[in-house]
């Protein structure tokens, strides 16, 4: 066993906190206030991240990603979870499902996308379907070499800057021994297509900048060289190239968690209350006990469970619980970083606030934390057959 | 021409530095150590120099225990060609990095040696003049900006009121300011490649210096807190304050 990062690992994750650092958080006190990261700022992060080569650092070479394998690139998530959202989200991580693109869409949505000159979003959630997302009734009927799409998705994060998004509907029902059940299609939809639209999301409590999008199908009209993949496995796609996202949470959680508590032990050395530090006090150190045990417990979770993807190992387990416990790490880690920093946790000077509120989405997006239960439990009964 | 850079391991100046609890020194376990700022622009204009067609190879030396490799591939990611580790456990002080320094550049022969101006750890700034003194080249301090000609190099020097313009013979030595240039960070390609780039190692004794510290250190303390100010009533009483109390103009 080895705990060590090695000299290539070392490297990224010195570079992406150094960058991190002076690039973005700098930026961040006008993002909370605007709510916006204007678009040409977004490309100028853009360009200097690809400039790094550090642009799709997750796609394979043989795309010209820059080929980190999972560990590696879980450092690199941790790292950007320490800033804003809605600047991280233009250090571009284009979505792995890409890589199934034939080589018509290759050309047209996979090398754009690590070239950074196309931003892609992924639709699956409904106003009906959130955690059921086979419930879904998005539905797209077959027209000649045509499909016509129908419905709404919606919280589709940052809809608003993707030129294209990836999106799953139902291509119609097949009956199963367990019932009956909807075929499921992921197609490639571009921004502009008739038909189609992209309209404002609701305004979320975390990650402010960081918008969340609906998307409108009205008779949208699209080739079947749309389709991702084949007719009827979306469900099949998206488990081989979406489970390892939910990883992404859970590094990111670690990273911000971080940040957060180093702020934390400096303001309780520093903040005297009846005469000494209140680290003093053991009401404070215990809780930063805790805290630095919850967060070192999840770093290793989430390391681990990416070790087991480069490995080849099944890690569908091991990635729901590092997704569980990071993000529920996070929600107890900046809760009691306002409670160490009193009433000035709360107030907008400091960014504590800011991490207690962007700590609440984590445990709901990429399936809550009840759903991360679930996939646990399964795992552990469903081969005792229960 | 062949560039010598030397790169230095100290506690990132992010960090908040803390004196130990014995006055000795100050807390390093546990504390993320990165490349001296001033460094990382002495790597950055060698690597300029080089992409201009000025110099051939940066050659990046780093002085210290085992972890100082780090230090040294990271100058290799940035981009320099290869690296030296002149290892030793020992407390390294300034004249001893100078005379490893000098038995090193004798070996390589560069010719032209960058060092930061000064280390965020200790600020000695002396290094860079010393290792001059001891090659007996010239020497050009506090560089925020740096012209290669034929057989010298213009310098413009950052001095208390401003700036002086100096031309020295090289082979030379140049430690850099601040405003020398903004270095780059690691990219991800170089990275990858900094693994297979060599460093060699070597011992003081190898060299023959003997780096013995010549200075000891007493103790180590806090700087003093900084106390409150006061407020003036006007403009004649601060002029009055600054003059007759302060006696700075
Ligand atoms: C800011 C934001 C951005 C998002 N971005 C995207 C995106 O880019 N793309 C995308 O497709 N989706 C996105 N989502 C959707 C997200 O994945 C869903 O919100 C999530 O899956 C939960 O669905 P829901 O909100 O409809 O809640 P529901 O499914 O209605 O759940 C409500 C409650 O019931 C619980 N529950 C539901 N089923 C069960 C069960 N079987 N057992 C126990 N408890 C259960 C849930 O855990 C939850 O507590 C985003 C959501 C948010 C908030």
């Amino acid at each position: 066993m080895e705990f060590g990062l090695s000299q290539e690992q070392r490297m990224v994750v010195d570079t992406v906190r150094s960058f991190v650092e002076r690039e973005l958080y700098p930026l961040e006190n006008e993002v909370e206030r605007t709510a916006l990261v204007p678009r040409e700022l977004g490309r100028e992060i853009q360009d200097k991240v690809r400039a790094l080569g550090f642009y799709a650092p997750n796609i394979p070479r043989e795309f010209d990603g820059g080929g980190l394998d999972h560990l590696t690139f879980t450092l690199l998530e941790r790292e950007l979870g320490r800033t804003s959202m809605a600047l991280s989200v233009f250090w571009g991580r284009p979505s792995n499902i890409l890589c199934a693109c034939n080589e018509d869409q290759h050309a047209r949505y996979l090398s754009p996308s690590v070239r950074g000159e196309k931003i892609d979003a992924l639709a699956m959630s409904e106003p009906d379907a959130g955690s059921d997302v086979r419930g879904m009734k998005a539905f797209a009927r077959r027209e000649g070499d045509d499909y016509v799409i129908t419905g709404a998705k919606h919280f589709i994060s940052h809809a608003d800057i993707a030129d294209f998004v990836i999106v799953f509907v139902a291509t119609g029902e097949e009956e199963t021994p367990a019932g009956p059940k909807k075929r499921i299609t992921c197609f490639l939809i571009d921004r502009d297509t008739p038909g189609f639209e992209i309209r404002p999301g609701y305004r979320a409590v975390s990650h402010r900048g960081y918008h969340n999008g609906i998307l409108a199908f009205d008779e949208c009209r699209v080739s079947a060289n749309q389709i991702l993949g084949e007719e009827g496995n979306g469900f099949d796609m998206a488990n081989t190239w979406l489970y390892a996202t939910r990883l992404t949470v859970a590094a990111m959680c670690v990273g911000r968690a971080r940040r957060c508590f180093d702020l934390c032990v400096d303001w309780a050395a520093r903040r005297r209350q009846f005469g000494q530090p209140i680290g003093r006090f053991q009401g404070v150190s215990f809780k930063l006990a805790d805290m630095a045990t919850e967060i070192d417990a999840a770093d290793w979770l989430t390391l681990a469970a990416a070790w087991r993807l480069d490995q080849g190992l099944d890690a569908n387990r091991q990635i729901a619980q590092a997704k569980l416990y990071a993000s529920e790490m996070l929600a107890r880690v900046t809760d009691a970083a306002v409670q160490i920093f009193g009433g000035m946790g709360l107030m907008d000077d400091l960014p504590i606030e800011r991490f207690w509120r962007d700590a609440r989405v984590e445990r709901i997006w990429d399936g809550t934390s009840e759903i991360q239960r679930h996939i646990i439990a399964r795992d552990l009964l469903r081969p005792l057959g229960a | 021409m062949k560039v010598f850079v030397a790169v230095k391991r100290v506690i990132d100046y992010n960090v908040k530095v803390r004196v130990k609890a014995d006055g000795t020194g100050v807390e390093t376990a546990n504390v993320k150590m990165s490349m001296n700022p001033f460094d990382e622009i002495g790597v950055e204009e060698a690597l300029r120099l080089r992409e201009a067609g000025k110099a051939e190879e940066v050659v990046a030396v780093g002085l210290g225990p085992r972890q100082c490799q780090e230090t040294i591939r990271t100058a290799l990611a940035m981009g320099a060609d290869r690296g030296i580790h002149v290892k030793t456990d020992a407390e390294l002080q300034p004249l001893a990095v100078a005379k490893l320094l000098k038995a090193v550049i004798e070996e390589e022969r560069p010719g032209l040696v960058i060092l930061g101006k000064q280390a965020i750890d200790d600020d000695s700034s002396q290094t860079g003049q010393m290792t001059a003194a001891l090659l007996g080249w010239p020497q050009a301090t506090f560089a925020s900006r740096l012209d290669i000609g034929n057989e010298s190099a213009r310098v413009t020097r950052e001095v208390d009121g401003g700036l002086e313009t100096v031309d020295v013979k090289m082979p030379c030595v140049v430690t850099t300011d601040l405003r020398l240039n903004e270095p780059r960070y690691a990219s991800l390609p170089n990275i990858m490649k900094a693994k297979k780039k060599p460093i060699d190692e070597k011992t003081p004794e190898e060299l023959g210096v003997d780096a013995a510290p010549r200075l000891e250190t007493l103790r180590v303390t806090e700087p003093p807190g900084r106390e409150a100010g006061i407020k003036v009533e006007s403009v004649a009483e601060l002029v009055d304050k600054l003059r007759n109390e302060a006696g700075v103009i």
